[in-house]
């Protein structure tokens, strides 16, 4: 029956994040954009919180909660409500960990899962996004190739978070005109992790561009082993979670906004009695909401494990929309303020841009 | 828990209304488009007939959102014509005694098709409600009204085709303001009350929008919905009028969806009969121009629709829903306006030609961004309830 009140377990969870969100990363997140570094304490405090191995199962090492990615949209909204280079950082592990939850064979599960339940932060990532116009998901210019008992990978990746830390990537390649994931463990021979990248926004998340030069990985090291992956679900969980981090940068930047226009006066009244700034965030707050209820409705469908391909890329699209008109609206009520960096605005129109780029880069 | 499944009545009731907007609607769409003022008996004696199977029943609900999504897909001026109490019935339904809304219902239980309507626009008070001049004076145990309504929506076949009634605003004290404003029903057949002026309009034709002129038209005194009493700070009988809205507007936002949707799957079967695939998953840089028109389009359906089921799921939970109704009308009566629009565009001259339907769509759809408030009304509720401003803070 149709409801949108999340359960008590999720607003439980929610509280929680909302919290930590604002009493740890937004104290900190404008020194984090201007030196490109998060203090580990930040990323311990929230790794504690599990929200990542919550929702693996015992057997491997998490606490076999149930994996949902309804849970995990209002768990990204919240994070990037705080700030989107530290929520990525922070998940950073899940786009190794549920991809090889949901799709590894059980040696992959029993070999890799323990490593990202650890106590202590542990960074896995995932290279999807590849340095070239054009860029597609489905049809990737990386290769994987069988060579007896081997995979041979060749190509570039950009956009790898964590890669210099990561133990473990989780390497998206084309072999036989489809898409499969292939896990690489640090240090494997071809695997290059280059110099870290400058990007417009994100700029506390250190991602890295990410070569691989006749890298040969065992045939078991293919996510899935023979069956492979369902990379379109990859894709459509990923694109489910960039959505609500999206909202949640874009409800940051409406809220500081609209806090700023019921106190900022000019010609004698705050400026957000006026309709000209008074629609606007109106307009703001509509197509938040609107956006969040798509990506609830997308993430309902994966729950299901239902063909969500549709509702994952109209709701990526329209997010991606949603955050640049909202974060850049923000930006133009604050006027001049709004583009010193005193303010956060600008930092959240920066980060706001990078969605229609960052494929792969989170995932519920 | 977030859901999105519709109960197994709630797929029933789509069910049947989309059989209903099919068989029935569709047939004789561009027929009464063109026959402006002559009456779909047919299709009304039908759905007089099928009133509470639960597929042409009324409501405020999300099953009745559904409904009206369907039977719009079919036609939205002969949505408007099903007999049934309307909107004067949700203004008595949102301010009305129990003992009123039985007397007032009644009328609903006979053999002929009757209808409900509510007059509150005149010709110098459209979005600001505030500004109403009709006057009702108290004379002994009656009210005598005075006053000219315009646009009032089935006014002619709720007063002169059956013997419904509407719900006319007018001020017992105009120097009262706001406080002043009460609503009265005037049941058909009162002296002194007459129907004049048969809009002719830009889309939803078959629905007729009438002036109704009341001229010393006398009714009971517990004719009136809510306290009769005059409270300076109160506006309690203001708030009946805010009240009916929050209800209504969620219901007019699934209307706009349901013609927004006649549209897309006329442009997406055509386009599917061409050989055209809307390739979702790629990236956006590969997409035609086409492509992504027609997935903004859905996108800003679903967007609508969506924010309109939340609307009524909180007021099915007995919350405050006006900012959450306000939005969903706002965008479901921009998104389909464009959508619509849009479409045209994309059909080129399939769109623009009457030999199908979608020009009608395109004009249909427009009402929905102006009656029960238009876009910029509805932007400005929401955009006081965001910022929680008064009227005097944000004009």
């Amino acid at each position: 029956m149709i409801s949108f009140s999340p359960t008590e377990e999720q607003q439980m969870i929610v509280a929680m994040v909302k919290q930590f969100a604002g009493d740890e990363m937004r104290k900190i997140y404008r020194e984090c954009d201007e030196s490109g570094e998060i203090p580990d304490s930040v990323i311990d405090t929230a790794w504690n919180m599990g929200l990542v191995s919550s929702s693996i199962p015992e057997d491997y090492g998490g606490s076999g909660g149930e994996h949902s990615a309804i849970t995990g949209s209002l768990i990204n909204e919240e994070l990037a409500w705080g700030d989107l280079s530290m929520a990525m950082h922070i998940l950073c592990p899940a786009l190794f960990a549920y991809p090889v939850m949901e799709m590894g064979t059980d040696s992959q599960r029993k070999k890799y899962l323990p490593l990202v339940c650890n106590e202590k932060y542990r960074a896995a990532t995932a290279a999807l996004i590849e340095p070239r116009f054009g860029f597609d998901p489905n049809s990737l210019s990386t290769t994987a190739r069988a060579d007896g008992n081997e995979y041979v990978l060749n190509g570039e990746k950009s956009y790898v978070p964590l890669a210099a830390e990561a133990e473990l990537v989780l390497v998206y390649a084309r072999e036989d005109g489809g898409s499969q994931g292939f896990i690489i463990e640090k240090g494997t021979k071809g695997l290059e992790v280059g110099e870290r990248e400058k990007n417009m926004g994100i700029k506390a998340l250190a991602t890295y561009e990410l070569s691989l030069k006749n890298c040969r990985v065992p045939k078991e090291n293919r996510l899935g082993g023979q069956k492979g992956c369902d990379f379109d679900r990859i894709m459509n969980c990923s694109r489910v979670a960039l959505s609500a981090m999206a909202v949640g940068v874009a409800r940051a930047a409406f809220e500081f906004s609209r806090d700023y226009a019921k106190e900022r006066v000019a010609f004698g009244e705050p400026i957000a009695s006026r309709q000209a700034i008074a629609f606007m965030l109106a307009e703001m707050a509509i197509e938040i909401d609107a956006t969040r209820l798509m990506t609830w409705e997308a993430a309902w469908k994966l729950n299901r494990k239902e063909e969500a391909t549709k509702e994952a890329s109209l709701v990526k699209a329209y997010a991606d929309d949603m955050a640049l008109m909202v974060t850049d609206r923000a930006v133009q009520i604050l006027g001049g303020h709004g583009y010193v960096r005193e303010h956060p605005v600008e930092l959240w129109l920066r980060n706001g841009r990078g969605f229609v780029t960052f494929d792969g880069m989170a995932i519920v | 828990m977030i859901d999105f499944e519709l109960t197994p009545e709630q797929k029933e009731g789509i069910k049947a209304a989309h059989e209903l907007a099919k068989e029935l609607f569709r047939p004789v769409s561009r027929y009464y488009d063109e026959h402006e003022h002559e009456s779909p008996q047919e299709l009304i004696d039908t759905m007089w007939q099928r009133r509470g199977d639960g597929t042409a029943a009324m409501g405020m609900d999300v099953a009745a959102a559904l409904r009206t999504e369907e039977l719009c897909w079919g036609d939205a001026g002969l949505y408007l014509c099903i007999p049934g109490p309307g909107l004067g019935g949700a203004a008595v339904f949102a301010s009305g005694t129990r003992e009123q809304m039985t007397r007032f219902l009644a009328v609903f239980g006979g053999d002929k098709p009757t209808w409900g309507a509510m007059a509150m626009t005149e010709p110098q008070a459209g979005s600001d409600t505030a500004a109403i001049s009709a006057t009702a004076v108290r004379d002994g145990e009656e009210w005598v009204l005075n006053g000219e309504k315009i646009f009032v929506t089935m006014g002619k076949r709720a007063l002169e085709d059956s013997d419904g009634f509407v719900v006319v605003w007018a001020t017992v004290d105009k120097s009262a303001g706001r406080a002043g404003m009460k609503s009265f029903v005037v049941p058909a057949g009162t002296p002194g009350m007459r129907v004049e002026k048969m809009e002719k309009k830009l889309g939803i034709r078959a629905s007729d929008t009438v002036t109704v002129v009341f001229d010393n038209c006398r009714i009971p005194f517990d004719n009136i919905l809510g306290s009769p009493e005059v409270k300076k700070k109160e506006t309690k009988g203001f708030r009946g009028a805010m009240a009916t809205f929050d209800a209504t507007r969620p219901i007019i936002a699934a209307q706009a969806i349901g013609v927004g949707r006649a549209a897309l799957d006329f442009v997406k079967e055509t386009l599917e009969n061409e050989g055209i695939k809307i390739r979702y998953g790629t990236p956006r840089q590969k997409l035609t121009a086409l492509e992504r028109d027609i997935m903004e389009m859905e996108a800003n359906y679903k967007a609508a629709k969506l924010l309109t089921l939340r609307a009524l799921w909180i007021m099915s939970q007995g919350q405050p829903n006006s900012l959450e109704s306000s939005m969903a009308k706002t965008k479901a009566g921009l998104a389909i306006t464009r959508i619509t629009q849009k479409a045209v565009e994309i059909m080129g001259p399939l769109g623009y030609s009457r030999k199908h339907l979608l020009e009608k769509w395109m004009r249909d759809a427009k009402i929905n961004d102006i009656f029960e408030g238009t876009g910029q009304i509805n932007m400005l509720v929401t955009a006081r309830r965001i910022l929680n401003y008064s009227r005097d803070q944000l004009k």
